[in-house]
Formats: structure tokens, C-alpha cells, sequence
């Protein structure tokens, strides 16, 4: 499909390796502990991890090779796993 | 006069309420399935209500032979309280998301970032769009374009 999934949470490193290994996933997993990117796209969600963590809101952006974005969903489920169907249409905007 | 037992049945309710409450906190909110939508927590709030419907009954109905005319009322709002509140958490005021208003729209470029994947190694954006996917021995292309999942994370 030539896009290249990259999953981004304040999961350490460690987390998600064994998160990614659990799951069989090969796709790229980014930590972001401290949630500077998640502030930078305004993604911050105050205070809802579970120990009253600052974490991500879900939200997925699909960014072609000039940087533009040319998709994205705020989705309003919590949930990790985004759906399959959803993102092959928006790569259909790629081609 | 008969002495009157104790009405366990109440003290339970209560218990497993409390263990209702606790318990999706402290374990049950870690696993997706049971998180998503707290099943097992509401269930055990059911157990919970069955316990104080025969224990009420046993305080009322068979006052003569079972105490608990005081205290079943008295732990029935309070486990009817604990209900509540989990209700509020976890239907409420977790699903309120923040509105993300300056979040990046369709047309404008994404903020340009560097983050260490699961070996931390540095992944800048430009690279994650410029490096050819794809092992050694296939066909390797660059991407057309890259995929941003932002998600809550497992904590």
C-alpha cells in the first residue's frame, strides 16, 4: 500500500516493544513520555491515564511525503486499534 | 425470644460492591477488553444488588428471625452511592475528550517532531516519510505517505 504506520502514546519504550511483541505487530512504535508531540498536535488529554497520567486523545493523521496532511480522524471511541476499512479509503487519497 | 441472626447477606452486598468499584481501578481497566466496557465490574455490582434484595428481604419480611432493619437501608444507598460513582467514571467523565481545536487539519502541514521507537532510536518525521519501506531483499520503496496513530497508550 506503500504508507507507513506509526503509532505514537506515552508508552516508554520498553512498553510498547513488549506491547509490540505480545501482538505481532511490525509496525513502528514512538514514545513520547512527556508528551511534547501530543501538545504539539494538540492531542493533550489531561489527566486521563489511569494513575491521572497526561495522555494522547486518539486521533490518526495521514501526512503525505510533503509533510501535508491529507487525512485525519479525532475519533470519539477510546480505542487503540484503528479501523482497517477507514484507513484504506484515506490511503486511497494518496495514490 | 429468638435470638435474631446476623444478616450477612447485607454486610456482602456491600463487600462486593466495594470490590465492584475497586477492583476495575486497580485491574480490570488495564486490559482493553474489560476497560472498553466494564462487564465484569457491572456484573459483580449485580451480585452486589441480588445479596441486598435477600438480605432486605430478611430484615422486613422475617424481621423476627433476622436483624438488619437499620443497617440494610443504611449499606443499600451507600452501595447504591459506590454505583453511582463508578457509573459517573467511568461512563462520564472518561468519555469526555478534549476538543483539539489547533490539532493539525487537512491541508496543513504536520508539526515536524523526533521520538525513539521501541529500540530508542531518534525517528524524526522527515525520516519515518523519506526511508524506503521494506526489508533489504524486496523491492524497497519510499512511502507515499505515513500514517500518525496517536493513541492512549497501556500505561
Amino acid at each position: 500500500m506503500g504508507i507507513r504506520p506509526v503509532a505514537i502514546s506515552v508508552d516508554a519504550p520498553e512498553v510498547s516493544r513488549g506491547l509490540c511483541q505480545r501482538r505481532g505487530y511490525t509496525f513502528i512504535f514512538l514514545s513520547d513520555p512527556k508528551a511534547e508531540v501530543i501538545r504539539r498536535y494538540d492531542l493533550l488529554h489531561r489527566g486521563a491515564g489511569i494513575k491521572g497520567h497526561d495522555i494522547a486523545r486518539p486521533a490518526e493523521f495521514l501526512v503525505d511525503s510533503a509533510r501535508t496532511v491529507r487525512w485525519a480522524n479525532l475519533t470519539e471511541a477510546l480505542r487503540v486499534r484503528a479501523r482497517p476499512e477507514q484507513m484504506i479509503e484515506a490511503a486511497k487519497v494518496l495514490q | 425470644m429468638k435470638k435474631r441472626r446476623l444478616n450477612w447477606s447485607l454486610w456482602a452486598g456491600f463487600l462486593v460492591s466495594g470490590v465492584a468499584f475497586a477492583t476495575y481501578f486497580l485491574f480490570f481497566a488495564q486490559f482493553p477488553v474489560t476497560r472498553d466496557f466494564p462487564w465484569v465490574n457491572l456484573l459483580l455490582f449485580g451480585a452486589a444488588a441480588a445479596l441486598f434484595i435477600v438480605g432486605l428481604q430478611r430484615a422486613f419480611v422475617n424481621a423476627s428471625s433476622y436483624r438488619g432493619r437499620v443497617s440494610g437501608p443504611i449499606l443499600t444507598t451507600l452501595s447504591t452511592v459506590i454505583l453511582g460513582f463508578f457509573c459517573f467514571s467511568v461512563f462520564v467523565e472518561s468519555r469526555h475528550l478534549p476538543s483539539a481545536e489547533n490539532a493539525p487539519q487537512v491541508g496543513q502541514k504536520a508539526p515536524q517532531f523526533s521520538l525513539p521507537d521501541t529500540n530508542g532510536k531518534s525517528e524524526s518525521l522527515s525520516e519515518l516519510l523519506s526511508t524506503p519501506i521494506g526489508a533489504p531483499s524486496t523491492q524497497r520503496r519510499v512511502p507515499k505517505g505515513v500514517l500518525l496513530v496517536f493513541y492512549r497508550g497501556y500505561w
